[in-house]
C-alpha cells in the first residue's frame, strides 16, 4: 500500500500551472498582486459603477431579494462569464466568487485550492479582460495613518 | 439585506475596504495557527505557494534535472474591523529556508507577533532578527504551554536581548481575549512608531 498513491496523495489531476498554460507571471502590468489586494468584480456589461437606482450595489452583493434586482439577476449575471469561451473554469470561478463579495488574493487561492502564483496569473488575465479590478491595499511604503491604526485598536478591543 | 449601504449610492465610487495585515512568526509547533484561529472570523485558510528551487534567490542549479518543487503553506485568518477595514493575519512559513517568502508577506505589514515557546527560545530568533532588521513593529508573545515553566516576561526579554521598546507579554494562543490583547499591543506599538516618526519629520528645527 505504501508504495502507491491514491486520490489526493497522487497530486492534482491537472498540474496547477497547466491552468496558466505554463505562465508564471501575470501578463497584467500591475505590480505583483499583494496577498491582501482585494479583487473586485467589474459590473456586468461594462456599465461602469452601479447605476444610481440600484442602491449603488455594484459588487453583486444584491442577493437575498434586494428589490432592485429581479430574482434571477444573479444567474443571468453569471451567464455572461460562462459564455466567454476564452475563460478557463478557474477564471469563471474567480469572477463569480468576486461578484458575491470582493475577495483577497489569498482567499481566492485558498478557496480554489490553487497556489498563489497560479491565482495571480489568472487574476492578471481577468484584469486584462476587464472582468475584475484590484484595489491596492495601503501602499507598502507608507504605513497606514494614525487614524486607521486607532480604528484598528478600537475594533480589536471590541472583539 | 444591505442596511447601511444605501449611502454608497451617493458617493461616486463605493468605498472599498482597506486591507491590512499582521504577521505571526515563530518556530514550528509554537501555536501560530492556533493563535490565528482564536481570533479569526473564518476557520484559518491555507494558501500555498509552489516554488521551484530555481526560483530561489540563491540559485546555483544549472541543470533542469536539479530542479525540484516545494510547497510552502501559509495559514491565514481574517478579522473584519468594520465595513471599511479588514485585518488579515498570516502565519509565516516556519522553516528558515523560506525567509525570502517573508519579504513578500512583510511588505506593507502593519506589524508582527513573534510567538515564543520558552522551552525552545532559539526557534524565535529568526523572526525577531527579521523584524528588527526590517524595522517592522512587533510584539513578543510568550505562549504559555501547560506543563512548561512560567518565566516572568522580563526574564524572557533579557534572554532574547530585546530592545526596551519591544512589548513582551505572556499569552494563551487558544484564548480569544488573550490573542486580542497581543494584537492590540502590536498595533499600539505601530502607532507609537508612527507618532514618533511624525514628530521627527515635519518639524524642521526653527532657524535662529
Amino acid at each position: 500500500m505504501t508504495d502507491r498513491w491514491f486520490d489526493d496523495a497522487a497530486g492534482p489531476v491537472v498540474r496547477p500551472y497547466a491552468m496558466t498554460r505554463g505562465r508564471t507571471r501575470s501578463s497584467s502590468d500591475e505590480a505583483r498582486l499583494d496577498l491582501i489586494a482585494l479583487v473586485i468584480a467589474e459590473s456586468p456589461d461594462g456599465e461602469g459603477e452601479a447605476k444610481p437606482d440600484e442602491n449603488g450595489n455594484g459588487n453583486g452583493q444584491g442577493d437575498g431579494g434586494s428589490s432592485a434586482f429581479p430574482a434571477d439577476s444573479r444567474s443571468h449575471d453569471d451567464a455572461d462569464v460562462h459564455a466567454d469561451s476564452s475563460l478557463a473554469p478557474e477564471h469563471v470561478d474567480i469572477v463569480i466568487s468576486c461578484r458575491r463579495a470582493p475577495q483577497s488574493v489569498a482567499e481566492l487561492a485558498a478557496e480554489l485550492d490553487l497556489p498563489v502564483g497560479v491565482v495571480r496569473v489568472l487574476i492578471g488575465d481577468l484584469i486584462d479582460a476587464d472582468w475584475v479590478r484590484v484595489s491596492r491595499p495601503v501602499p507598502p511604503a507608507d504605513l497606514p495613518d494614525e487614524s486607521i491604526l486607532r480604528e484598528v485598536i478600537d475594533g480589536l478591543r471590541a472583539l | 439585506m444591505a442596511f447601511g449601504r444605501f449611502k454608497r449610492g451617493a458617493t461616486a465610487s463605493p468605498a472599498e475596504p482597506v486591507t491590512l495585515k499582521i504577521l505571526v512568526a515563530g518556530g514550528f509547533g509554537v501555536g501560530k495557527t492556533t493563535l490565528v484561529g482564536a481570533v479569526s472570523e473564518i476557520k484559518p485558510l491555507r494558501t500555498e505557494e509552489t516554488l521551484t528551487e530555481a526560483g530561489r534567490p540563491v540559485d546555483d542549479t544549472a541543470g533542469v534535472e536539479a530542479k525540484s518543487t516545494t510547497t510552502v503553506a501559509m495559514d491565514f485568518g481574517r478579522i473584519t474591523i468594520n465595513e471599511g477595514l479588514v485585518l488579515y493575519l498570516f502565519g509565516t512559513p516556519g522553516q528558515d529556508r523560506f525567509w525570502f517568502l517573508w519579504d513578500e508577506l512583510a511588505q506593507g505589514a502593519l506589524g508582527a507577533v513573534v510567538l515564543v515557546d520558552t522551552r525552545r527560545l532559539e526557534d524565535s530568533f529568526a523572526g525577531i532578527d527579521y523584524f528588527e532588521r526590517r524595522g517592522i513593529p512587533f510584539t513578543v508573545a510568550v505562549n504559555h504551554f501547560d506543563g512548561a515553566d512560567v518565566y516572568p516576561a522580563e526574564s524572557v526579554r533579557e534572554a532574547l536581548d530585546l530592545d526596551a521598546e519591544v512589548p513582551i507579554m505572556v499569552c494563551d494562543a487558544r484564548r480569544r481575549e488573550s490573542v486580542r490583547d497581543v494584537l492590540v499591543s502590536v498595533v499600539e506599538h505601530a502607532l507609537r512608531r508612527a507618532t514618533l516618526a511624525q514628530q521627527n519629520e515635519p518639524h524642521p528645527a526653527p532657524a535662529r
